[in-house]
């Protein structure tokens, strides 16, 4: 594991071609992940880190390449095998894509139902647990995804992509679209769930505060590949002009300082 | 040794403190058999000492830590004595983070009496129906005022957009519609023949024909199949403006989403419901024509002088003058509705479904006042 420095790798793509009709989102795209980081996927818009995300899920079938999951290439797996990985992954989609006409509750249960066959009150209790790790409310449980705000709504399709314990967590844009607030402890969330449930996240993004927040490493994708991909330091250090703009930027500059003083005043605190 | 693929658990006691001691893989779907044996002890055993051994547990995960958790604090009387051992700092961590979040929470909406519910439902849907109908009332009167405004202005009008739908909803429906009515007319041919014959009056079926189609179906059909066709069409097309906000957006640049959106869709429709109630008529005529050549005999010149001589030229006028009423009441609503969509695609899908049947139910009923209407002074 992660901790033993000597770390394995929980996604493996290779020579990645994505396409849709004539127009090519990725070409010869390579790209680690190992079991217990959290690596951040960023890019210009367009330039296919959600695809990439969408490709490594199974819903879109790449035109070349491989893409293994836990040691297991995932497009060339029959419906039961694939299966067995599907249940071993969680998504969290941008909006959150939760069932319109489930409660919160129910929709968290229903991964739970469908693939575990336990009793309802166990079922609940599990669905419970989630809404409550994922720093829902417990009432919000009873409540329609209607009725939740775009931050409760990305909380709850957390809970329902924690369901069944995944060991991969794919996050899509998780703080799009929330304040600085709640994007904040949003970060800190993911944070603490891969500590304490030792989860490798992928994560889709375009804050940066949340790649020096809760990033272990970091992964660029521009010329339809991945062009540099490690610590921030060291994905900087590459002086890709891109890279430069992006992390350099005014608000790059600004995300680093605050990453700063929040080290500094946390050592202080210690 | 026991088996590794299941959850499995000991009670006993040590020292008078209850000793739960927990083996195997402690995953969600392992759970399933000893979650009510479980339940039963928290029940038997509440405020008693206990300690909880998981050095046996091989794997555990949320759901597992999630269940000793819940044991533990069922029996926990929070004393020195009570404690969770044997863990190791991966199962203890999982353990310590699940502990923070044992809050159980509501599954179902709040409900109430499903009777009272019922009534509250049918109470309420009296009250919205009501409102309802003023609303589309209402959005009658602000699509006729916004026509008045325009007409006095006709640079404002948009041939484009009009034109446009004049094909979209009109020109496109051509082929479905004129099929659909040289069936009836067919169909009514056949049933009339074998009825008519049986009184040797085969002549008749030239009126039988003539009049049904020319007065009712061929409009009908025409206007039920572009209820179905553009009503549907329009909600579905301003219903996604405005949930991708355009509609708001055409409000906030000082465009009237009335003049934009409802008026050309409005207007395509009027003008064009004649015509496709026309082509409907001829194609009846023309369906039941061959099958009475077929079946009865009745040529073709025969048909058309027996339709001279008898079937007044009311009958066509009546089904024409209808067509451009029921184009504006399926215009009307399909835009109406497209408006109310709100939220969600949910509510897209809702409002696409009532658009078609309350234009379809509005073209029944206006068709029924006519009926009465065209009896009464005798045309």
């Amino acid at each position: 594991m992660a901790q033993n420095g000597q770390s394995k790798v929980a996604i493996e793509v290779r020579g990645l071609k994505t396409q849709f009709g004539d127009f090519v989102v990725h070409e010869n795209l390579d790209l680690d992940v190992l079991e217990g980081e959290i690596i951040g996927v960023v890019g210009g818009s367009g330039t296919g880190k959600s695809v990439l995300m969408r490709a490594i899920i199974g819903l879109k079938r790449p035109s070349a390449g491989t893409i293994r999951v836990f040691d297991k290439e995932f497009y060339s797996l029959d419906t039961a095998e694939r299966l067995e990985v599907e249940r071993r992954w969680g998504v969290l989609f941008q909006g959150g894509a939760l069932f319109s006409s489930l409660t919160v509750a129910q929709n968290v249960m229903a991964p739970i139902n469908e693939h575990l066959h336990l009793p309802r009150a166990l079922a609940v209790d599990i669905a419970a647990l989630k809404i409550s790790m994922s720093g829902l409310p417990a009432e919000a449980g009873a409540k329609y995804p209607s009725e939740l705000s775009g931050g409760m709504s990305k909380r709850a399709g957390l809970a329902r992509a924690l369901a069944l314990d995944p060991e991969i967590l794919f996050l899509d844009e998780p703080t799009a679209g929330l304040d600085p607030i709640g994007a904040a402890r949003f970060d800190e969330l993911i944070v603490n769930l891969k500590k304490s449930l030792g989860l490798t996240v992928f994560m889709v993004t375009h804050d940066l505060d949340t790649l020096h927040a809760s990033c272990d490493r970091v992964a660029v994708i521009a010329e339809k590949r991945v062009i540099a991909c490690g610590t921030i330091e060291e994905v900087r250090r590459t002086g890709h002009p891109w890279i430069e703009e992006y992390f350099g930027g005014p608000r790059g500059r600004a995300a680093l300082a605050a990453h700063k003083r929040d080290l500094a005043s946390h050592s202080e605190a210690h | 040794m026991m088996d590794a693929a299941a959850a499995e658990f000991e009670i006993g006691l040590e020292r008078g403190i209850l000793k739960l001691i927990a083996r195997g893989d402690w995953r969600a779907r392992n759970l399933g058999p000893i979650d009510s044996a479980l339940r039963n002890f928290e029940d038997d055993s509440t405020g008693r000492d206990i300690i909880i051994d998981v050095a046996g547990v091989k794997k555990l995960d949320t759901a597992g830590a999630m269940v000793l958790q819940r044991v533990f604090k069922a029996c926990d009387k929070r004393t020195e004595k009570s404690r969770i051992i044997g863990a190791d700092p991966a199962h203890a961590r999982l353990l310590e983070q699940v502990a923070q979040h044992l809050a159980p929470c509501p599954v179902n909406h709040a409900g109430r009496n499903a009777f009272l519910m019922m009534v509250n439902r049918l109470g309420a849907s009296v009250v919205d129906t009501y409102f309802a109908l003023l609303q589309v009332l209402s959005f009658v009167g602000l699509t006729l005022v916004t026509a008045w405004r325009i007409a006095g202005k006709p640079a404002r009008a948009r041939p484009t957009s009009i034109f446009w739908h004049m094909e979209e909803a009109a020109l496109n429906a051509v082929p479905i519609i004129g099929l659909m009515s040289f069936l009836i007319g067919a169909v009514i041919a056949f049933m009339g023949a074998k009825i008519l014959r049986q009184f040797g009056a085969d002549i008749f079926v030239v009126e039988l024909v003539a009049i049904g189609v020319l007065r009712e179906l061929g409009v009908l059909l025409a206007a039920i199949l572009i209820a179905g066709r553009s009503g549907s069409a329009f909600t579905a097309q301003i219903g996604s403006m405005k949930l991708r906000e355009e509609v708001d957006a055409l409000r906030v640049l000082g465009l009237d989403p009335i003049e934009v959106l409802v008026l050309p869709r409005v207007v395509a429709l009027v003008v064009m419901m004649p015509v496709l109630a026309f082509i409907a008529a001829i194609l009846g005529l023309v369906g039941g024509g061959l099958v009475a050549w077929g079946t009865m005999d009745i040529s073709p010149v025969l048909f058309l002088t027996r339709m001279q001589e008898s079937v007044a030229m009311s009958n066509f006028w009546v089904g024409l003058i209808k067509a451009p009423f029921f184009a504006f009441v399926i215009a009307i609503i399909g835009c109406y509705q497209g408006l109310e969509v709100e939220g969600s695609a949910e509510s897209l899908g809702q409002r696409t479904t009532l658009s078609v049947v309350q234009a379809l139910f509005l073209v029944i009923v206006l068709d029924a006042f006519f009926a009465m209407f065209f009896l009464e002074i005798d045309y």
